[in-house]
C-alpha cells in the first residue's frame, strides 16, 4: 500500500480492489452486536477540517472509533486561505503531539498533497476532499456501492468494475467527486460518461479517460449506474446555466427519465441532495437510489483505508486475501469483545 | 580616473577584442591595446555585452522592505548583469505621484549598483478609475516615461484610451498587464489540461489575448505607443505579429520563466511555480521562443517579483504570485535561446539591453560597445555550468523556481559607468 491517500489516480487496480475487499470485511463488523475492532488501539488520528463537512467528518470519526483509534477533531473554521500559514503551523503542532495520521479536508486544491510532501509532517495523510480536486474515499465508497449492486456482495470479492457503464451528471467543473470517480472507475475498468451543460465541464477534459455528453436522455439507456452530482444554486447567478428550471429540465433526474434506464441500473448521489433541481423525490426515494447505502458504505471504506494505511501494511502485503489479513490483525491483539468494555 | 582593460573578450559574441575603460566611458576597442596604468581583466572565452536593462522589476520599496529594497534589488540586478532596471509602480504607497517616483529614483542613485528608473502608475492607487498625474511624474527628477498599473490590468477601455492619448504629449508609453479581470476571477494557473486535473481555477489564454487585441486597436486608433508586459501565450504572439504587420506601434516582452517552464510544474503544487501570468503549455513556450527570435517579441524582461518565505511556504491557493528573476535571467536566455540556436549573443544584447533601453528611453544604456560610449558593460562566462543556489542570491527573497536546477552561464563582471559593481562573480 501507499503511504498517503491523496488522489484516486494514485491507486493501482489491485490496490483499489484490495481496499474494496477489505471494506467488505469491515462491513461485517457493523453487523456485530459490538461494532468495534482493536486494530488501531493506541493510535491517534486527527481529523483536520479546514472546511465544514459534518457528513464526511462523522463518517471518518465513526470509522476511526470502530478501529479503536483515539480521535482528535480539529476544525479550523474561517482560517485557511486568508491565513495561509495556518496549515503549516497546524500540521507542525499535530506532529509535535505525536499524531499517527491526519485526515484533512481543505477548501484549497492541493492542500493535502502539500501537507504530505512539504516535510511539515511525517504522518500519513488522507485526503477527505480538497477544493475542486479530489475526494478519494468518496470515489472508493461509490465504487464499493456499485460493485455490491452491480456485481454482487460476495461474488464481488476480488472483482473490479470491468465493462460497467457509469454516467456522472451535473457540475463536473467544480466537483472533486467527479474527478475522483473518473480516475478510480477508469482504473477499475468501467466506462465513464460525464453529462453536463458545457459551462460545467472543465476546459481540458478531453484528456480524461471518459466520454463527455451534453445530452442526458441519450446516455441513460446505456447506463448501469447514474450518479447525480451536487449543483449549487449560486452557479446560476454566475451564469453557468440560465435558470434552475432549465437546468432541471435538461439535466435533472425524474421518474420519466429513470424509466429510460435499464432495469438493473442504480441511481447514486454523494449527498446532500437538492431535491427538485437535481433529482425528484420520486427518484430519490425509489429503491434504485443508493444514497443511504452510500453513507453506510462510507464508514466501511474509511475503516479499510485507515486499516491498510496504518495498521495492516505488512500483513496486507504478505497475505493478499483480505479475510486472512483481517484475522491476523485481530488475533495479534485482544479480541473485539475484550476490547469493548 | 581609473583605467580597466578587458582583454580578449568576444564583444557581442563576435571576435575577441580588448576593451579599454577610462573613467566612465569606453576609451578604445581593438586588438593588443596598451595596458599601461590599467587594471587588466583576462576575459578569454567570455562574452562582453552592453549592460543589461530590465524593463520590468519589482523592488518593493517603499512598503514591502521585508521582500526587497532598492538596495538589495539593485544588488541582485548587478549580480545578474543589469546596469538599469525599471521599477514597477505597485509599491505601498503606489508610485502614482512625483514624490514617490523621486524617492525610488534617488535611492537608486545613492546605492549606485544600477540605475533605477521608476515606472509611474497609470491610475491613482492602481484602481483603474482615475488617471494618475502622468505629466507631473514625467516632469519630476525621475523623468518617468513608462507608465503601468502592472499587477493589475487597465481594463476600462476608456481609461486605457485616455492614458494612451495623454502620454503622447511627452513621448511616454503605457505598459499593459493584459488580464481581463472577469475571465480570471479565482484564477490559480493556466486553464487547460493540467488545471482540469488539479482542480485549480483556470487563467485562460483568451483573458490575455482579448486585452492585447483591444489595446493594439486602441493604440492604432489614437496613434500612440503601447507595450505589452510579460506576454505568455501563442495566441498573444499572433496578435502582436498581426499588429506589427499592420504598422501599429506595439512592443512586447517575455519573461525568462515563460521561455523555460510549463504548467506541468504545477503538478507539484509547489507555490514557487505560482506566477502571473501563469506558466503556460509547451506549445506556448515554443511560440514565445520563436517570437523572441524573429523580433515579434522585442525584449526579455524579468518581472522579478520577490516574496518572503512565508508567502510561499503554504498551500497553493494561499501563496503569493511571482518569482525572483534578476539573477538567473541571462542563464535562462542562454539555455533557451542561445544554446538552441535561436539567437546569437548579438541578438541577446539586442533583446536584453538595446531594445529595452530604447522602449524605456534609458539614457546611456543599451549603447554599442565602442569608443566614447558610457561604460555600462557586462561580462559573461558562457561555459560555466552550475546548479542554482538561492542562498547565494543578493535579492532579499529566495522564491526562485530554479533552485537546484543546472543553468548555464555566469556573470563575472558588471560595470556601471566604468565602476565595477560585480567582480569575479561577487558584488563589488
Ligand atoms: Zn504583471
Amino acid at each position: 500500500m501507499m503511504r498517503h491517500l491523496i488522489s484516486a489516480a494514485d491507486l493501482t487496480r489491485d490496490e483499489a480492489v484490495l481496499i474494496l475487499d477489505t471494506a467488505e470485511e469491515m462491513a461485517r463488523v457493523a453487523d456485530r452486536p459490538i461494532k468495534k475492532l482493536p486494530t488501531l488501539r493506541g493510535r491517534t488520528i486527527c481529523n483536520l477540517f479546514f472546511e465544514d463537512s459534518t457528513r464526511t467528518r462523522i463518517s471518518f470519526e465513526a470509522a476511526e472509533k470502530r478501529l479503536s483509534a483515539d480521535v482528535i477533531n480539529f476544525a479550523a473554521k474561517g482560517s485557511s486561505v486568508s491565513k495561509g500559514e495556518s496549515l503549516k503551523d497546524t500540521a507542525q503542532t499535530l506532529e509535535a503531539m505525536g499524531v499517527d495520521a491526519v485526515v484533512i479536508r481543505h477548501s484549497a486544491s492541493g492542500a493535502p498533497y502539500r501537507l504530505a510532501t512539504s516535510g511539515w509532517i511525517d504522518a500519513p495523510v488522507i485526503n477527505a476532499g480538497d477544493g475542486t480536486h479530489q475526494h478519494p474515499t468518496q470515489a472508493l465508497l461509490d465504487a464499493f456501492t456499485m460493485r455490491r449492486r452491480l456485481v454482487g456482495r460476495d461474488a464481488g470479492l476480488g472483482q473490479d468494475l470491468a465493462g460497467k457503464r457509469i454516467t456522472l451528471v451535473g457540475d463536473v467543473l467544480h466537483s472533486r467527486v467527479a474527478r475522483s470517480n473518473v480516475d478510480l472507475l477508469h482504473t477499475l475498468g468501467a466506462e465513464v460518461t460525464l453529462v453536463a451543460p458545457p459551462t460545467l465541464v472543465p476546459v481540458g477534459v478531453e484528456t480524461w479517460p471518459c466520454e463527455v455528453s451534453y445530452d442526458l436522455d441519450n446516455v441513460l439507456p446505456k447506463s448501469d449506474a447514474v450518479m447525480m452530482l451536487r449543483v449549487q444554486r449560486e452557479r446560476m447567478n454566475a451564469a453557468f446555466f440560465p435558470t434552475e428550471r432549465e437546468y432541471s429540465r435538461r439535466y435533472g433526474l425524474d421518474g420519466e427519465r429513470m424509466a429510460k434506464m435499464p432495469e438493473h441500473a442504480i441511481v447514486m448521489h454523494p449527498g446532500p441532495m437538492v431535491r427538485g433541481m437535481e433529482i425528484t423525490a420520486e427518484v430519490a426515494d425509489s429503491d434504485r437510489c443508493t444514497v443511504v447505502e452510500q453513507v453506510t458504505n462510507g464508514v466501511s471504506i474509511r475503516m479499510a483505508v485507515l486499516y491498510l494505511l496504518l495498521g495492516g501494511n505488512e500483513a496486507a502485503a504478505a497475505h493478499p486475501s483480505p479475510t486472512t489479513t483481517l484475522e491476523r490483525g485481530a488475533t495479534r491483539r485482544p479480541s473485539a469483545t475484550e476490547e469493548s468494555k | 580616473m581609473s583605467k580597466i582593460l578587458i582583454r580578449g573578450a568576444k564583444v557581442l559574441g563576435g571576435e575577441a577584442q580588448d576593451v579599454l575603460i577610462d573613467g566612465e566611458t569606453v576609451a578604445a576597442v581593438g586588438t593588443d591595446l596598451d595596458a599601461t596604468g590599467a587594471t587588466v581583466i583576462e576575459a578569454e572565452g567570455q562574452i562582453l555585452l552592453p549592460g543589461l536593462v530590465d524593463l520590468h522589476t519589482h523592488l518593493r520599496e517603499p512598503g514591502r522592505e521585508d521582500s526587497e529594497t532598492v538596495l538589495t534589488g539593485t544588488q541582485a540586478a548587478a549580480s545578474g548583469g543589469y546596469t538599469a532596471v525599471f521599477a514597477m509602480a505597485n509599491t505601498f504607497p503606489v508610485a502614482d505621484t512625483a514624490g514617490v517616483v523621486e524617492q525610488v529614483y534617488r535611492l537608486g542613485k545613492e546605492h549606485g549598483y544600477c540605475d533605477v528608473q521608476p515606472i509611474g502608475a497609470v491610475t491613482v492607487g492602481l484602481e483603474g478609475k482615475k488617471l494618475a498625474e502622468l505629466g507631473a511624474m514625467h516632469d519630476s527628477a525621475a523623468g518617468v516615461t513608462v507608465f503601468s498599473d502592472d499587477g493589475k490590468c487597465v481594463d476600462d477601455a476608456v481609461i486605457m484610451r485616455r492614458a494612451l492619448e495623454y502620454v503622447k504629449a511627452f513621448g511616454g508609453v503605457v505598459a499593459q498587464h493584459a488580464q481581463e479581470p472577469r475571465l480570471t476571477e479565482g484564477a490559480q494557473m493556466n486553464e487547460g489540461i493540467v488545471s482540469a486535473e488539479l482542480g485549480l481555477g483556470g487563467w485562460p489564454a483568451v483573458a490575455e489575448e482579448s486585452i492585447i487585441a483591444r489595446d493594439v486597436l486602441l493604440a492604432e486608433h489614437v496613434g500612440s505607443r503601447v507595450h505589452i508586459c510579460h506576454l505568455s501565450t501563442a495566441g498573444s504572439v499572433e496578435i502582436v505579429r498581426w499588429a506589427k504587420s499592420r504598422g501599429i506601434d506595439v512592443t512586447a516582452e517575455v519573461t525568462p520563466h515563460h521561455l523555460l517552464l510549463t504548467d506541468e510544474m504545477v503538478r507539484t503544487y509547489n507555490p514557487v511555480y505560482k506566477v502571473n501570468p501563469p506558466l503556460r503549455t509547451e506549445r506556448d513556450v515554443m511560440a514565445l521562443r520563436e517570437a523572441l527570435a524573429d523580433g515579434t517579441i522585442d525584449i526579455v524582461a524579468t518581472d522579478h517579483a520577490p516574496h518572503p518565505h512565508e508567502d510561499k511556504d503554504c498551500e497553493w491557493a494561499a501563496a503569493a504570485m511571482g518569482m525572483v528573476g534578476l539573477e538567473t535571467a541571462l542563464s535562462v536566455v542562454q539555455q533557451t535561446m542561445v544554446e538552441t540556436g535561436l539567437l546569437d549573443w548579438a541578438g541577446v544584447a539586442d533583446r536584453m539591453s538595446v531594445a529595452p533601453a530604447r522602449i524605456g528611453q534609458a539614457k546611456g544604456h543599451g549603447r554599442p560597445v565602442s569608443a566614447g560610449e558610457p561604460a555600462n558593460l557586462t561580462l559573461v562566462d558562457p561555459a560555466y555550468r552550475g546548479a542554482v543556489d538561492p542562498a547565494g542570491f543578493a535579492s532579499r527573497s529566495r522564491n526562485t523556481p530554479y533552485e537546484g536546477r543546472e543553468l548555464p552561464g555566469r556573470i563575472t563582471h558588471t560595470f556601471l559607468r566604468g565602476r565595477a559593481t560585480v567582480v569575479d562573480g561577487k558584488l563589488a
